[in-house]
């Protein structure tokens, strides 16, 4: 990373641009109602999410699909599992 | 079937107590906490049940498949399990879409602020940035503080112990306020 880049993280995807392109997509992001968090120093920014787009999936009823690695890095999704019932659990070790 | 979900650190974090576990359905591990972003989960355990065309059949709830700590939680297993047991077998526990709604909590604007805070610093850890990414987790616990899956679970990237007086302080605190740690469904 160089002075002149800047780090956008866009709903979980890192990217290199220009400084002045970065802190230009943050604020349009954050101008379009998303959540943005920035951190001048480091030169990057996170683009997250809105309420209203997570809501509105969530109150249709559809289980957001997802992928996620095992502990041997091999993907699995949620909608690999279609036809059957699913019980999903999420625990943490701490 | 189930799909278990691991919200932790690293997959190493995980990775002992999977082993001594052995599951036969798949166990994913989830670092960056992307289940909790799309399903508005705010604490470990979070259960929901999603139907055989992939619809939230039951919204997130609290349950734990044994007693263990039921004298810390007050949660019974037994309750949960059976209810689960009826919907698998297709003998009851289906709910309404209108009363599923009702039983969800969407996110607030400030949830999805302090998950972007969460991303960030989440990212700022994995880049070897700790001072930085800790300025954002703490920032993320202001802005949910009812969130302990950030509160409680960036604790150890902080090098934090989860279990140990920084969290005790946190959950007396919270608890005193009048606010419940775990929020199950009403029965």
């Amino acid at each position: 990373m160089t002075e002149q880049t800047f780090t956008i993280i866009d709903d979980g995807v890192a990217q290199d641009v220009e400084a002045s392109d970065g802190q230009q997509r943050a604020k349009a992001a954050q101008a379009s109602g998303r959540p943005v968090a920035i951190d001048l120093e480091e030169r990057a920014a996170y683009l997250g999410v809105s309420a209203e787009e997570r809501g509105r999936r969530l109150a249709a009823l559809e289980a957001p699909d997802f992928t996620l690695p095992d502990l041997e890095g091999r993907p699995h999704s949620l909608s690999d599992h279609r036809g059957k019932k699913v019980f999903l659990v999420a625990y943490g070790s701490w | 079937m189930v799909l278990s979900i691991a919200v932790d650190r690293s997959a190493d974090a995980a990775r002992p107590w999977i082993e001594a576990a052995r599951p036969t359905h798949p166990s994913l591990v989830d670092v960056r906490h992307r289940i909790a972003d799309l399903y508005n989960m705010v604490n470990v355990p979070t259960v929901v049940w999603i139907d055989e065309r992939g619809r939230i059949a039951r919204p997130n709830d609290v349950a734990f498949g044994t007693d263990t700590f039921r004298h810390i939680t007050g949660i019974e297993a037994a309750k949960h399990v059976g209810a689960l047991r009826a919907w698998v077998r297709g003998d009851g526990g289906v709910l309404s879409d209108d009363q599923t709604r009702a039983l969800q909590t969407l996110p607030s604007s400030s949830d999805q602020e302090a998950r972007a805070e969460f991303g960030l610093g989440q990212w700022l850890s994995e880049q070897g940035r700790p001072e930085a990414a800790a300025r954002h987790f703490v920032r993320a616990g202001e802005l949910a503080p009812h969130d302990f899956m950030i509160r409680r679970g960036t604790m150890p990237i902080r090098g934090i112990d989860p279990m140990g007086p920084a969290f005790r302080g946190m959950l007396q605190e919270w608890t005193a306020a009048g606010h419940p740690y775990y929020r199950p469904l009403p029965d």
